[in-house]
């Protein structure tokens, strides 16, 4: 009687269930007076570095809303930051949406990747949760007219056509090689780019490929060499945004390098080395330094976790602004924070924060960075 | 077998009885025990026992070994999600479109198997993982110069299945009481699982079934025996392949969203890992592998609550262990069970004889040499 | 031509590093006909404790030479990764020299797994950039470029493969290892060590990882707990090209597949008139593999094996 053996499976879910409800009793009895929110990225996994720096953001923005007290309906409430690993699985993505709904998360920061925050929207929109995404930037996020889905990050539609229009007339490149990861990020943004520079009546000369596990761009880069552009624009993140600028310096490609928010970073800096100095990189919203309270936000955050990888600053901005809309419904009842979400207007350490009709952030402004002796600096702000 | 207690020994109708029960009220049991991401952890299982009985046709029954499997199961979704979706603004029934996805996908299985046949052992396995990875390329980049897959971004609002006007995909209130999507979906699979179980089953003890076993222990005597070796093992890699391309078509109506990162070479690597952690050809075994390597990762979320339940407060991020944790059971498991955790009748014979029946055996599977 | 020049150099320099791979695969295989899936990650290991030594170092004495630095680096790798190899194989392949083929298998993916997210708790999550104390000249050379680094990895790669070839076929733990590689048995009743060969191997193989882990992180500049996984994957592919289990195959198959890549990616798109592009690399590099083994089942340099009988 063999087959009584597929009990063994089930035993086997009955045991984990065991040893997940003894875990969960106890927090489930937590404080009634506490709100549970969200925090979804990589944890493990390539970009669990990328991933970890979101998780920071959100974690400094709550400690400190908890710091300062918050009080809904004459209560005291705490917030508490239930941070989950999606490791930028689409599958695990949508396991861990049902996982924080199931344990009563009141809003999601998250997640990060868009590939990761598309099949995930759709379970906190299913459950009327708000979902704040510090760095999705995918169109078909918002475009799929959920009332839950928010972003803090301009798209790639919104980044992509500042970065063309700036390369073309400002920059004044004619020629323009386009490379970019495959990843959902950097097609998406090489994408609208590219639009953009046609647009202004540009030519792309070269369109080339990598992937966002690669590290050797010699082979790409001397073809593109062949075609003498006078700009090089990546689509991708640090990690290989950093070695390209070098392989392009040795392979004596003399061409500009632009790049987006995935390379405005210190990362970026460190791999790159002094091959950094004079690359060009966008990144939404202000600078830092320019936004009230964006200087604060980089010694807190520095001074606990160390310097900002990409997209803390927006995790920060991401809880800030769910917290004003709790605090402006008096409630972390989900269905009144989403009436207030949409009234969102206030001033975040990105930039000034509101929202339009789908969720995208408006206005959408995006800065431009120049690497001079080693570090970042602001050129200019554009629409 | 000992372990099942004798009552239970005596009356085979009455543990079916049970098992038929426990399976029925599962997902109930699960979301009220431990809430509603659990049912969705539980449909995953389900999934992977499809695609880990699939790919054990290929390597447990016919010792061909498949490191490119998750190919059969993106051309299942992405057969899914075309016939299915705005994409091509193709809105077709499930029950055509489920069982295209798997002909597809067998096609494809002869496709592969064909120039193929001659390699042997570990020269396969780099070719079927060289084919899985040109298949995921593949799709992550034909969005131009015609938009097919539409690249990375990947295909989004399938449909969910749909059987009469029932939607799985929503909520419905039966009895009153709230039924979720991931609990239709968990009867759903549970059913295609047992079809699988029953088909794998009927081609075990079929003539083909020991034509395959035949092969995989030593093929020139198989061939010498009159079996049509190329065939037969053409058979294998698409049966196989339907299996897994049934199995993606689920997976793209539950999910409603597919892209190419869900197809990666990890993914056709875990699936093996659930076949021979479990026990290789026999079909207890790889369900139980399945189950508990998509329960593993899940469970040790709880890490954290483990931690403040037992030390009062949270020592180490669960997130930096979680994964270390589960790699250190996946060598422990194996090392306390090299055969599986439940072995093959077979192979637990081999295994238990004396070395030299076992050395001969280890020399046999999928070994060019010897 | 100075850019098909240039992409030759660009293959020969990375095919070079998958060569050195490529042999911890190989030599691994032909002992115990065994895919040591864990290779990648000790090739991460030795890059990630050579940057953590260099580091350490440039912080205390930050005007130390850079060739007191390097090496003082590379020797550390190599120590880590040789322990690291032992361990591994006694830990998670020794047991089981007597199970079921696929079960070593099973135990190398979770030693991989295990690996990774070890090196990211020592380490940390984010990338390591590799300090900036080599030298930087180029060299035009048939009208592409050459850098002192290329031709320090290239020539190192050379004397490495030029030492295990005479190891394995002048000394005695050479000969010791042929001799396991063709009948364990056998050797075993000859008087060799089986166990201590075994040991060997895996500790050799790993100290070139560390030397190609070290050369990877120079080289492109960086270093991450997860930069073994492709890595080992290529070197791989490229060892299973050549004949696996046959050195000259690995080295052959290391360097032909850095030449595909580059020229690949070079030429794919300008040779389908822009319908294919730089994107299809990976699926050009396949297709080759998978021609050279549809013709030649064992590899390149591989044995005719005969069909069992």
């Amino acid at each position: 009687m063999r087959w009584a053996y597929l009990g063994l499976p089930i035993v086997s879910i009955a045991v984990a269930t065991l040893l997940a409800g003894c875990g969960q009793g106890k927090s489930t009895a937590a404080n009634e007076a506490t709100i549970r929110i969200g925090s979804v990225a990589p944890l493990t996994g390539p970009q669990s570095h990328i991933g970890k720096d979101n998780d920071n953001g959100a974690r400094l923005a709550v400690d400190e809303i908890n710091a300062q007290g918050l009080k809904l309906a004459g209560k005291p409430v705490k917030l508490e930051l239930v941070s989950e690993d999606d490791a930028a699985d689409p599958k695990t993505a949508a396991t861990v949406a049902q996982k924080l709904v199931d344990d009563g998360a009141k809003a999601v920061i998250g997640h990060l990747n868009s590939g990761t925050t598309i099949p995930a929207s759709r379970i906190y929109h299913d459950n009327g949760i708000p979902q704040i995404s510090p760095s999705a930037t995918a169109i078909a996020y918002t475009a799929q007219g959920y009332n839950t889905a928010y972003r803090v990050m301009a798209n790639d539609a919104q980044q992509g056509r500042a970065l063309g229009q700036y390369a073309v007339t400002k920059l004044g490149a004619k020629k323009i090689a386009v490379i970019d990861d495959r990843t959902a990020y950097g097609q998406g943004l090489a994408d609208e780019f590219e639009k953009a520079v046609k647009a202004a009546g540009a030519s792309i000369t070269a369109r080339e490929y990598t992937s966002d596990k690669a590290t050797d761009f010699t082979a790409i880069l001397t073809s593109i060499k062949g075609k003498t552009p006078d700009l090089v624009f990546f689509g991708g993140m640090d990690p290989q945004g950093g070695p390209m600028a070098q392989q392009m310096k040795r392979l004596g490609l003399r061409a500009q390098l632009l790049g987006g928010d995935g390379l405005q970073n210190i990362n970026f800096l460190k791999l790159a080395g002094v091959d950094a100095e004079g690359v060009i990189a966008s990144s939404p919203g202000l600078p830092l330094a320019a936004m009230p309270g964006g200087p604060a936000f980089k010694q807190k955050f520095e001074a606990r976790f160390g310097p900002i990888q990409v997209y803390a600053p927006y995790a920060y901005d991401a809880v800030n602004v769910l917290a004003a809309a709790m605090k402006r419904a008096d409630s972390a009842e989900p269905a009144k924070v989403l009436a207030e979400l949409a009234k969102t207007d206030q001033s975040g350490v990105t930039g000034p924060l509101r929202f339009d009709a789908k969720g995208d952030i408006a206005g959408g402004s995006v800065t431009l960075y120049r690497v001079k002796n080693g570090a970042w600096v602001v050129l200019e702000t554009v629409k | 077998m000992r372990s099942v207690p004798d009552w239970l020994r005596r009356h085979p109708g009455l543990a079916f009885g049970l098992l038929a029960v426990l399976l029925a009220v599962l997902p109930f049991i699960v979301s009220i025990g431990l809430g509603r991401g659990w049912v969705r952890v539980l449909d995953f299982a389900l999934l992977y026992a499809i695609l880990a009985l699939g790919l054990n046709i290929v390597v447990g029954y016919a010792g061909l070994l498949d490191l490119g499997y998750i190919a059969f199961y993106a051309l299942g979704a992405y057969l899914f999600a075309w016939l299915s979706s705005p994409q091509f603004g193709l809105h077709l029934p499930f029950w055509l479109v489920l069982p295209s996805g798997a002909l597809l996908a067998g096609g494809f299985g002869v496709l592969l198997g064909a120039p193929t046949l001659r390699l042997r052992g570990d020269y396969l396995a780099i070719v079927t993982l060289g084919f899985g990875e040109i298949v995921r390329i593949f799709m992550n980049n034909l969005d131009a110069p015609v938009n097919i897959t539409n690249g990375p971004q990947g295909i989004n609002l399938i449909d969910p299945i749909s059987i009469g006007g029932f939607s799985l995909g929503a909520r419905h209130t039966i009895l009153g009481v709230h039924v979720f999507p991931p609990t239709f979906y968990y009867y759903l699979f549970l059913f295609f699982t047992l079809f699988t179980i029953l088909v794998a089953m009927r081609l075990q003890d079929s003539r083909i079934g020991r034509a395959w076993a035949a092969i995989r222990e030593d093929e020139v005597a198989a061939a010498a025996m009159g079996i049509d070796t190329r065939n037969i093992k053409l058979l294998a890699f698409a049966m196989g392949a339907s299996f897994g391309g049934l199995a993606g078509g689920l997976f793209a109506a539950f999910q409603g969203f597919i892209s190419p990162e869900s197809f990666n070479l990890m993914e056709s690597v875990m699936i093996l890992c659930m076949i021979v952690l479990g026990g290789m050809g026999n079909i207890p075994g790889v369900i139980l592998g399945a189950v508990l390597l998509t329960v593993l990762p899940e469970a040790l979320r709880y890490l954290g609550a483990w931690q403040r339940a037992a030390l009062g407060h949270v020592v180490v991020d669960p997130n930096d262990l979680r994964m270390l944790l589960f790699g250190l059971a996946m060598v422990a498991m194996m090392l306390y069970r090299p055969a599986g955790l439940l072995p093959s009748r077979q192979r637990r014979r081999e295994f238990r004889a004396e070395d030299g029946a076992a050395e001969q055996e280890a020399a046999s599977l999928y070994d060019a040499k010897a | 031509m100075d850019i098909f020049v240039q992409q030759l150099i660009n293959g020969l320099v990375l095919g070079s590093i998958y060569a050195l791979v490529a042999l911890g695969y190989t030599m691994v295989y032909g002992i115990l006909e065994l895919i040591n899936f864990a290779h990648g990650e000790v090739t991460m290991v030795g890059a990630m404790s050579a940057l953590a030594v260099i580091g350490a170092l440039l912080g205390a004495y930050p005007q130390a030479p850079a060739l007191l630095v390097l090496p003082a680096g590379v020797l550390a790798a190599i120590m880590v990764c040789m322990a690291l190899g032992y361990v591994i194989e006694r830990v998670a392949y020794r047991p089981l020299r007597r199970a079921p083929r696929l079960a070593p298998l099973i135990t190398a993916i979770g030693v991989s797994i295990v690996l990774q997210n070890a090196a990211m708790l020592i380490w940390g999550r984010s990338y390591i950039s590799f300090p900036a104390i080599l030298p930087h000249g180029s060299h035009p050379i048939l009208g592409a470029v050459i850098t002192d680094l290329q031709i320090v990895i290239v020539t190192l790669s050379v004397l490495i493969m030029l030492g295990l070839t005479l190891l394995v076929e002048r000394t005695r733990l050479g000969r010791a290892m042929r001799a396991t590689a063709q009948s364990r048995e056998v050797a075993e009743l000859m008087g060799v060590n089986v166990n201590t060969v075994i040991s060997a191997t895996f500790i050799i193989g790993s100290a070139l990882a560390a030397i190609a882990g070290v050369m990877v992180s120079a080289y492109y500049g960086l270093g991450h707990y997860y930069m073994g996984f492709m890595l080992g994957l290529k070197a791989f592919s490229a060892a299973v090209l050549g004949g696996i289990g046959n050195l000259a195959g690995a080295m052959l198959g290391g360097l032909l597949l850095g030449v595909i890549e580059a020229l690949g990616a070079g030429y794919i798109g300008d040779l389908t008139g822009g319908f294919l592009g730089s994107n299809y690399q990976d699926v050009f590099a396949f297709m080759v593999l998978i021609l050279v083994l549809v013709f030649r089942p064992s590899g390149l340099l591989g044995e005719r094996v005969a069909q069992r009988a």
